[in-house]
């Protein structure tokens, strides 16, 4: 556990997020620090100790399995930045044969 | 009675009485946010029409013979909250224009329930933040001082109320975003147990964390909120089952007499203003005086509290916040001619400062190579926490701290992003255990600002801590 090697514009990739380079200099410096201060978790054994995923105990919520209205379409459709009829619109993404 | 006097509570009654209409009363919230919001900046958009016509429907309904408490009572929503046919931009550029298609399940519940749900208030972008200075839209205000923040990132649902404004918001609260606004802004700030409020609808920061409850003038308004935005719901699978309780019940006589308060010691240590721990000690005199057995605990793992919440809470929040990519809904760059590229662009374009910051930490604690060494060990640090406290409520029935170190700070005054979060110690132990916690103002400072106490309670002792509050209240009357 150590912020040395922190590679900023390859987690930014991983996370899908176009950085300019004043901002990747900026981040990296201030993730730097914040990762130091967190390196305080490993004074802690943690040996046999479960982890918390959620603050209270339930954990699968099943229901029966009956088909229920859904919502309209068109209305879900209609925050589309570009759809086509039914669709959403991208730009290409299979390459031409 | 002026605008800003009126509690739930107190209009509730008085439209039972006949003195005022819900028309009439959301007139005068429209009357006073043109006259205020200049100054505080808290709401984000108001759909004036629609509040109309929802409170004349509430008028109607009483009219025949409807007695819901919440009947024609305007409630100011956070703007991470879906309401049908609003927008919902969480503060950011990537959902500006965005409109709801469906109503979140606390939205359905008040809207049931006859509340007029039309304001929208300001907020950190995506919850990220303290002060509600990382709005994409404007900076709000403490109404208590302009030039100081309101705290956050519930923010502007706590300057709307403290600035009569609003009668009650809704907030969410991930670290401490109700309770340290409410504690800056002098109202009072309701993180109910995590699982006591469906989060459908309500965008996702930290789903292990996140939760929906009120912010308002009284205790009592508090109660009346969370028994309608209480229960299990269909559409979220994290919700709890346990039945809800009834408030008003819990509330009538509500005494502090023979109650054991722990004051975990980690909690009152140096770095705290000085003026908050004068006001603190107040708090915890006035409640021995009522009565109250006042017993020192320890939670030893209270110094890990904040290493954990941020990674735990940046993880989960680069996971869901992956679903705003310009396809779908929301910001598309322009300028992209694939797909990833339009990804990444969109993305860089819409999102904040500090989004982008905990995006990129989220994704680093959770890439491979490193998943282990922050993510699975915090979880484990975790529950070394949530242990603290079932030790701690082994020997007393609730737990009294400070909320935040400092009565609210000055707009600017913070840049730095690790001095931001630390603004969270007090109040993020309680969100990792999912604890209930309240903050209830309990002074202010010689310079007039407001400091509030926090109580914290076992899980699923919500009503016994509002029942707690609501007698610490009367200590102050």
């Amino acid at each position: 556990m150590s912020s040395e090697g922190f590679d900023v514009q390859y987690v930014a990739r991983l996370a899908h997020l176009e950085l300019g380079k004043d901002e990747a200099s900026r981040f990296s410096g201030q993730l730097g620090d914040i990762l130091k201060y967190m390196e305080k978790l490993r004074q802690l054994d943690v040996d046999g100790v479960e982890p918390t995923m959620h603050g209270h105990g339930r954990t699968n919520a099943f229901r029966e399995d009956v088909p229920v209205q859904s919502v309209d379409q068109d209305l879900f459709l209609s925050n589309a930045p570009e759809r086509t009829g039914d669709e959403y619109r991208l730009p290409k993404i299979v390459e031409d044969a | 009675m002026e605008f800003k006097d009126w509690t739930v509570a107190s209009a509730a009654e008085a439209m039972r009485k006949g003195e005022i209409s819900s028309v009439e009363l959301v007139r005068a919230l429209v009357a006073e946010k043109n006259a205020r919001d200049g100054d505080i900046q808290a709401y984000l958009t108001f759909d004036e029409d629609g509040a109309i016509a929802a409170a004349s429907e509430a008028d109607s309904r009483r009219a025949a013979g409807d007695t819901s408490p919440l009947l024609g009572i305007p409630v100011a929503v956070k703007d991470l909250i879906n309401v049908r046919g609003q927008p919902c931009t969480c503060a950011s550029k990537i959902l500006e224009g965005y409109v709801s298609p469906y109503d979140a399940t606390v939205i359905a519940r008040l809207k049931a329930a006859g509340a007029v749900c039309a304001g929208r208030v300001n907020m950190d972008e995506f919850a990220m933040g303290s002060s509600t200075e990382n709005s994409a839209f404007k900076t709000t205000r403490n109404p208590h001082d302009l030039s100081r923040v309101p705290g956050g990132s519930s923010g502007g649902s706590a300057a709307a109320v403290a600035g009569g404004e609003a009668v009650c918001a809704l907030g969410t609260d991930t670290g401490g975003s109700i309770r340290q606004p409410a504690s800056f802004c002098g109202i009072v700030g309701f993180k109910p147990t995590y699982g006591r409020v469906s989060r459908y609808g309500v965008t996702a920061f930290a789903s292990s964390l996140d939760q929906v409850g009120p912010m308002t003038k009284t205790v009592e308004d508090s109660a009346l909120l969370a028994q309608a935005l209480f229960g299990a719901d269909p559409h979220d699978g994290t919700t709890a089952l346990n039945p809800v309780p009834d408030f008003a019940s819990a509330l009538r006589g509500a005494s502090l007499k023979g109650l054991r308060i722990g004051l975990p010691r980690e909690y009152f240590v140096p770095g705290t203003a000085p003026e908050v721990t004068e006001i603190v000690k107040a708090a915890i005199g006035k409640c021995a005086d009522a009565g109250a057995e006042i017993v020192d605990v320890s939670l030893p793992h209270t110094e890990y509290a904040m290493a954990v919440y941020y990674i735990v809470a940046p993880a989960e929040a680069s996971a869901n916040l992956a679903r705003f990519d310009g396809v779908r809904y929301g910001h598309r760059s322009a300028k992209s001619d694939d797909v990833m590229s339009l990804y990444c662009r969109s993305r860089a374009e819409g999102f904040g400062q500090e989004v982008k910051r905990r995006i990129i930490l989220g994704t680093y604690v959770l890439s491979s190579g490193y998943y282990d060494a922050y993510y699975g060990r915090a979880q484990r640090v975790r529950t070394l926490i949530r242990r603290d406290f079932d030790s701690a409520f082994g020997k007393v029935d609730f737990l009294l701290t400070p909320v935040a170190p400092t009565p609210a700070f000055k707009v600017g005054e913070l840049q730095d992003p690790l001095s931001m979060y630390l603004n969270d110690l007090f109040t993020i132990p309680a969100s990792l255990a999912g604890l209930p916690a309240i903050s209830v103002p309990a002074g202010a400072t010689a310079a007039g600002l407001p400091v509030g106490v926090q109580f914290i309670a076992p899980s699923f002792a919500d009503a016994p801590l509002l029942a707690c509050a609501r007698a610490f209240e009367d200590t102050l009357a």
